[in-house]
């Protein structure tokens, strides 16, 4: 009895020590793209420096990004996109906390591709508001790729567009997300 | 036995305990924070220029901004002339970003026909972080060339004589989102002068700012204070308030200015319009920014 007990904890311990790996990145690419058919040229913009952490244990996943790192082909659209859109001097960051909802489908010890739900909250222009997105986690050799692309209604995060360019500018962005995630050691 | 299943039980209790609660923690700590790195304090200004003034601000490299310049007549001419509209005078102008902190631009305006062409360079640019400066220190050599005939050809003429030089220093700094002050010291040489006792040298200070009032629009002053130089009788310190609106890809600058010049040496040295007796004009200037070298940039390019 006694060592029946023994060895459960033990077990216990062991499976929380060895799933408790976490993977992270600080190279994350995140796409922005608000382009519609009847703009006059491409409203897109990327930004490569995302931080990204992924708990596999758990299912987390965390992302956070500099509003200011995203660039665009044309600096006057990357200008317009952080002093009237998206006001980054008042809002620097934008935020997503959430997790992998079907975390147990994927077994982070063998390569393979899973597609994985993912459910959280997004934090941008000083607003929250919850996104869920299907997305795939591909495992190599011991590496994570995660993608994904889902939609945001930009009026959700009170970025107002004004009338002017309302037809040119598209009201929701489709945002895309690469990530080489690595273990994060420590 | 009992009792240390109990225990056991309280230990697993307490272990889901924390790992529930580890599921709340801020993952993004793990990592730790980014260093600071030092970052340009941008749009000080919407354009490069305040109204007739260099602004602190420079065009991003690898585009061009095209200026269209109009002053208008003196509104005291009144109902007849419509407040000056019948009359234009006008400038066309071609700026390049080439780095962060160099740009170059050429114009004509057509009062005396004349060619201008500038280079603008910053050795300090305002900025956060380490090694950040307050204020933005620009230095602007400029050069104008008239564009007129002689006045009297029978006389020997040098075409030296069509030239003139300035040279500026601007100062400036973006104090918060909503307000811009920046002085600009300036000297302007005439190779050439009218008369006698009309000195080359003229020296100036410049005062210019910005107040921004919504995300789009934002009011403006430029104000040039000729401190050594000024002519006895009929010149006075060029004085514009305006107000910028942006619309998508313009910049509109309206405003009232009792200059004519549209280049430093015309304005500065020039003007001829008294505030106080309205003759004041209305002008605008439409600077359209055209991206003609394009950033790299592709979706997911090292995926």
């Amino acid at each position: 009895m006694k060592n029946k007990f023994l060895i459960i904890t033990v077990a216990v311990l062991i499976s929380s020590s060895s799933f408790g790996q976490k993977y992270f990145t600080k190279t994350g690419k995140i796409n922005f793209d608000a382009t519609t058919a009847s703009s006059p040229e491409k409203i897109e913009g990327i930004n490569r420096t995302a931080t990204c952490v992924v708990d596999t244990k758990t299912g987390n996943m965390q992302f956070a990004l500099l509003m200011k790192g995203f660039e665009f082909e044309r600096a006057l659209m990357e200008e317009h996109f952080n002093e009237n859109y998206v006001e980054s001097h008042k809002f620097p960051k934008a935020e997503f906390k959430g997790a992998i909802s079907n975390n147990e489908a994927v077994n982070y010890s063998k390569d393979g591709a899973y597609i994985i739900k993912v459910k959280g909250k997004l934090t941008m222009h000083g607003e929250t508001k919850d996104v869920e997105t299907d997305g795939k986690l591909v495992i190599q050799n011991g590496k994570i790729t995660a993608t994904a692309d889902f939609n945001v209604l930009l009026a959700d995060f009170k970025v107002s567009i004004p009338g002017l360019v309302a037809d040119k500018v598209a009201k929701t962005a489709k945002i895309s997300v690469t990530c080489s995630l690595e273990p994060l050691k420590g | 036995m009992k009792k240390l299943s109990f225990f056991i039980f309280l230990l697993l209790f307490l272990f889901s305990g924390i790992s529930v609660s580890a599921q709340d923690e801020d993952l993004l700590k793990l990592v730790g924070e980014e260093k600071p790195t030092k970052e340009i304090t941008k749009y000080a200004f919407k354009s490069p220029r305040v109204i007739n003034s260099h602004s602190m601000e420079f065009l991003n490299p690898g585009t061009m901004d095209f200026r269209i310049l109009h002053r208008f007549g003196p509104l005291d001419q009144g109902y007849k002339s419509l407040f000056g509209l019948d009359q234009a005078s006008m400038r066309m102008g071609f700026d390049f970003g080439i780095l962060q902190n160099l740009m170059v631009g050429v114009g004509r305006s057509t009062y005396k026909k004349e060619l201008d062409a500038f280079i603008k360079f910053a050795p300090i640019r305002q900025s956060k972080g380490p090694w950040s400066s307050p204020v933005t220190l620009a230095l602007v050599s400029g050069m104008t060339m008239n564009g007129l005939d002689w006045a009297d050809p029978s006389r020997k003429n040098f075409f030296t004589s069509k030239l003139g030089y300035y040279f500026q220093a601007i100062i400036g700094r973006k104090f918060s989102e909503a307000l811009t002050l920046q002085v600009s010291p300036t000297m302007v040489h005439n190779n050439l002068v009218p008369l006698q006792s009309d000195p080359n040298n003229i020296y100036a200070i410049g005062v210019g700012g910005r107040i921004k009032l919504s995300q789009r629009i934002a009011f403006t002053w430029d104000y040039s204070h000729v401190v050594v130089g000024m002519p006895d009788s009929g010149y006075y310190h060029p004085l514009s308030v305006g107000f910028d609106i942006e619309t998508g890809g313009h910049v509109f600058q309206l405003h009232f200015s009792n200059a004519t010049g549209m280049n430093e040496r015309a304005f500065i040295t020039e003007t001829t319009g008294q505030w106080g007796k309205a003759e004041v004009r209305f002008g605008f200037n439409l600077s359209r920014v055209f991206q003609i070298k394009k950033k790299k940039h592709s979706k997911h390019a090292d995926k």
